[in-house]
């Protein structure tokens, strides 16, 4: 019986923290970028630097009618915002926060788990793409499939050089294995899953398959209220992931210069945090990418520089032992 | 999810065909849904419909995968056909403007022989599984669990790295005879 209950509070845990972390990274990005770029907008609501920005929002979408178009394959385009959220869901219960049992649930092929599993909530916008029957949405499908085509496969080598450096595909395994020095041998990598991360998400600078200002938002142009509301907390669900993996993967974890009994889950939140930082700051400095131009990076900068990387992570390997 | 897995797994002890297990009657539902999925696949008129009941098969055979401990294997099988040769196949249905509704020529006169092919398939499988196993019983829990990624690793690069390799290069042939194939494509369009 103890052993369901502890099943149940791991899942119950992971749930909210999926329900809160979006919304704070969501929150952050308002407060970020309106003082990068001066905006005045989100900082009024609710007096105090605009807390209330993200309820007025909650609130408006709540109260926007669900619009299905006419011309659209009507349960396709209902399905599709799930299609996209769910997975980030899922890769959640594999993360570990702190070492010891601190992870939802430990699955032994880690790294595929989370990889795999990422890659099926892309489908969600190809559905949405799709469905709606509308040729910017069109557009915007093809960009991301374009887009997970290209991004894939760095992502996933820049992964298994962090497998090979540790001997383990399990993520709470790669960290234990963690050393600080790892931090400059696997950099490249490093780099490399990061970029490949925000292009899976769609996150500025490589957002062309959204592109609000040529293509309207892509796949999600037809969406309104809620189910938009669902797409926009996936990319948020995925820039939570996406700096978790990052963390778990490359920064070492709950590893930390001090207080890694007791404080480590603190330090995984804290490089989290710095992360998801990153990726806003991204957003507000650099401009959009044009699709031939990602195309280019991925294909002659990520992949063999992600290939450089597995070779030297193999040597280094084969010297030290 | 795995957890959940080993503790019905582990309820396996007395096994017999008349008293199926849980993980048994899970098993075969699974396999039914997957099956029912894969039907409607091939017979649906709706070409992104297809695609999309493409998923629930292979998730569905995925999950059995799981249910048999092969941890890595599924979520291989996840990572390689569900996250990039459906994404691929839904790219050129996206292409080549799939309709939403019915395609009226979504309608193969191969059919009856494509039926044949698949079912002559599916018998040459079902023998050559039936014939290398025969009454072997395979216990899925234990101290050593078959399915697992180190097991999975010490079995293809211990035992078989020969045909491991020989795949590879297999596959190496396939990849460069489809660019040499593209760019031929290119030189005609030039003209």
């Amino acid at each position: 019986m103890s052993d369901t209950l502890d099943v149940v509070l791991r899942l119950l845990a992971v749930f909210v923290v999926f329900l809160v972390l979006p919304l704070v990274i969501g929150q952050t990005e308002h407060k970020v970028m309106a003082h990068m770029q001066g905006r005045l907008g989100p900082m009024y609501a609710g007096g105090f630097h605009g807390w209330a920005q993200l309820v007025a929002d909650g609130v408006k979408f709540a109260q926007k009618e669900d619009i299905v178009p006419a011309g659209a394959d009507r349960r396709i385009f209902q399905l599709a915002p799930a299609v996209a959220l769910l997975p980030y869901l899922l890769v959640l219960v594999a993360i570990p926060v702190g070492p010891g049992n601190a992870v939802g649930q430990v699955v032994d092929a880690g790294i595929f788990f989370v990889l795999a599993v990422m890659g099926v909530g892309v489908l969600g916008s190809l559905m949405a793409g799709w469905a709606s029957a509308n040729k910017f949405s069109l557009l915007g499908g093809l960009r991301t499939a374009a887009q997970l085509m290209a991004y894939e496969l760095p992502m996933l080598l820049a992964a298994a050089s962090v497998a090979m450096a540790a001997g383990t595909v399990s993520l709470p395994g790669i960290v234990d294995a963690f050393h600080w020095w790892w931090v400059p041998w696997q950099i490249v990598g490093a780099v490399v899953f990061f970029v490949a991360g925000l292009a899976e998400l769609q996150r500025p600078p490589f957002d062309m398959p959204v592109a609000d200002s040529e293509i309207i938002f892509g796949a999600y142009t037809e969406y309104t209220g809620l189910r938009f509301a669902l797409f926009l907390l996936s990319e948020y669900a995925g820039i939570v992931v996406l700096c978790g993996l990052t963390t778990v993967l490359f920064l070492g974890g709950w590893h930390g210069p001090f207080g890694a009994d007791g404080l480590g889950w603190l330090w995984t939140l804290l490089k989290t945090a710095v992360l998801a930082f990153v990726v806003i700051w991204l957003r507000v400095t650099y401009p959009r990418l044009r699709e031939d131009q990602l195309q280019k990076l991925a294909w002659t900068a990520l992949i063999p520089l992600a290939l450089a990387q597995i070779a030297l992570t193999g040597v280094v390997k084969v010297v030290t032992q | 999810m795995t957890g959940a897995m080993t503790t019905l797994a582990a309820s396996t002890a007395p096994h017999g065909f008349l008293s199926p297990t849980g993980v048994e009657i899970v098993f075969l539902l699974v396999g039914l849904a997957t099956l029912g999925a894969a039907v409607v696949t091939v017979t649906t008129k709706q070409l992104v419909h297809a695609a999309l009941w493409l998923v629930v098969a292979l998730g569905g055979l995925a999950v059995e995968y799981l249910l048999l401990t092969a941890e890595f294997i599924a979520w291989v099988q996840v990572l390689i056909y569900v996250g990039s040769v459906v994404v691929l196949l839904l790219f050129g249905l996206m292409l080549t403007k799939a309709p939403i509704g019915r395609s009226p020529d979504a309608d193969s006169g191969n059919r009856w022989a494509a039926l044949g092919v698949a079912a002559a398939a599916a018998a040459a499988l079902v023998w050559v599984v039936v014939d290398a196993f025969r009454t072997t019983w395979i216990g899925l829990d234990g101290d050593a669990p078959q399915g697992t990624t180190k097991v999975s690793g010490e079995i293809l690069f211990r035992h078989w790295v020969l045909p491991f390799e020989a795949l590879s290069v297999l596959l190496l042939a396939a990849l460069v005879g489809a660019i040499v194939l593209s760019r031929k494509r290119d030189k005609e369009g030039e003209r």
